[in-house]
């Protein structure tokens, strides 16, 4: 692999190599915690962080890890890291990391967080690293943007707990749609999105794996 | 870089990581627990002033404590007897804490434990509003399961131990918009001036589907379901027969109404 910059690191997973849209990392915490933007937006910071200086760490002691436990030593790095960050939001962010709850101390478990530490942090040096953290963390945050937008906007008629659209029970005429506050919601916005994003940039489709045989009068041609 | 395999030096790594890890979280968490616990304490006593009607829940944390010292007293409560206990100090003492200590809670048997908390504690605090030497209205502590997670609130009552002045959660984990709208402003909203009691002390509060009748007789006792959450409206409304029954809070009313308070 030719090597990368600064720049295309920080910008590239925005949208032509997005964690979500594209490498479908990090869904789990996507369906979760976009049910309103403001924590939305606290899950995009703290993974964010977690994940610029958990490459960072990593990156800085690369040459140090033995191969054998290099698993144990990133998830030991990453896990003190959102340990810190939960620990930092019960201080002072308290009624947010009330409402975030588990999902805060779920960024442990993020494929992205994981995903990049392996896959990028172990190869490249420390300032580059942190910079594709920030980058992936920038595409994750994107994405769970847009979503905490729409599902907020359209599940509840409010942007950030502000009231947008004038509710129908409260004698304006917006009918909220209630689906749109449950997960599988959120499931739906991604595929579409996906789908959008594949449109427009056409390299991100995929080859099919295999393609159907056509079948004509109950008999497989082949 | 050559010799990074061996066994003593993967150990070495793996040891030098935990210790720095270890040091790093250690330090954040000591260092910020003041402030958390802070944090906690200052939550809860929002939420009561707030359930009392006593405060708005934008005030700062130093208008919150005040207010608190000023307005609301503590004490414990011994919930078979009804008596007030003073062998333990109000403001440290902690009944979810006395509800895990075998010595300080009993297990409750499945028939009784309505609200799904398996075990509850001996002794609980309660929170006063007094005016002039007199009973202005009465703060509950109440928690019982709802769908996913267990609801903590409290209830308030006016002097006639009968009448609500508000109901709240300061900690649950229900489905945002759905069984999260326990907190919503409206819902609690229909609690204040609802009667918990019928005449004979039997508590009659009931959450009912489909919209409470205005004209029906039984409508001072009823309140709206939330949409889409029968689960957690159930779970409320259980925790409330729960406390204000003879398992919760029943021997405690029953006394101060014999004191004529």
């Amino acid at each position: 692999m030719a090597k990368q910059t600064i720049k295309e690191v920080l910008l590239n997973p925005i949208f032509n190599n997005n964690p979500i849209g594209l490498q479908i990392l990090g869904i789990c915490s996507a369906l979760a915690v976009t049910s309103n933007l403001k924590t939305a937006l606290v899950m995009s910071i703290a993974l964010t962080l977690v994940t610029a200086f958990s490459n960072l760490f990593i990156s800085m002691i690369r040459k140090q890890i033995p191969s054998s436990i290099r698993m144990i030593v990133q998830m030991v790095i990453i896990a003190s890291l959102v340990i810190v960050v939960d620990q930092i939001l019960r201080a002072y962010a308290f009624g947010l990391a009330k409402q975030l709850s588990v999902f805060v101390g779920l960024i442990i478990t993020n494929c992205i967080v994981m995903g990049r530490a392996e896959a990028f942090a172990m190869q490249n040096p420390p300032l580059l690293s942190f910079m594709d953290g920030i980058g992936n963390g920038l595409g994750y945050s994107v994405m769970l943007i847009v979503l905490g937008v729409i599902r907020e906007l359209f599940g509840a008629g409010k942007l950030l707990g502000f009231e947008v659209l004038a509710l129908a029970k409260d004698g304006g005429w917006y009918v909220p749609n209630g689906l749109l506050l449950l997960p599988p919601s959120a499931f739906f916005l991604i595929g579409l999105i996906i789908w959008g994003l594949r449109t427009w940039k056409k390299n991100q489709v995929e080859a099919p794996a295999f393609t159907l045989a056509p079948q004509v009068a109950n008999q497989e041609v082949h | 870089m050559s010799n990074k395999e061996t066994t003593s030096r993967t150990l070495m790594v793996a040891l030098a990581v935990s210790l720095v890890s270890s040091i790093f979280v250690a330090g954040a968490a000591v260092s910020l627990k003041p402030i958390q616990v802070e944090n906690r304490q200052l939550d809860k006593q929002r939420s009561i002033l707030a359930i009392a009607g006593l405060g708005e829940a934008k005030l700062s944390g130093a208008e919150v404590k005040k207010l608190f010292g000023e307005r609301i007293a503590a004490k414990v409560v011994d919930l078979s007897s009804g008596e007030y206990v003073d062998q333990f100090d109000p403001t440290t003492f902690d009944p979810l804490k006395a509800a895990r200590d075998p010595k300080l809670s009993a297990e409750l048997a499945g028939n009784e434990d309505i609200a799904l908390i398996k075990r509850r504690e001996r002794y609980t605090t309660v929170y006063t509003v007094e005016q002039d030497g007199k009973l202005e209205s009465l703060i509950l502590p109440i928690r019982g399961y709802g769908l996913w997670s267990t609801l903590h609130g409290f209830i308030a009552v006016k002097a006639d131990l009968n009448t609500v002045v508000g109901l709240g959660f300061y900690q649950h984990a229900e489905t945002p918009g759905l069984g999260g709208e326990v907190d919503n402003p409206k819902w609690k909203g229909l609690w204040p001036g609802k009667q918990l009691f019928d005449d004979a002390g039997k508590p009659v509060i009931r959450i009912v589907k489909g919209g409470v009748d205005p004209a029906s007789a039984s409508a001072v006792h009823q309140v709206d379901a939330l949409a889409g959450a029968t689960l957690t409206s159930n779970g409320v409304d259980r925790l409330l027969q729960f406390w204000l029954g003879e398992q919760g809070f029943g021997p405690y009313l029953a006394k101060l109404r014999a004191e004529g308070v």
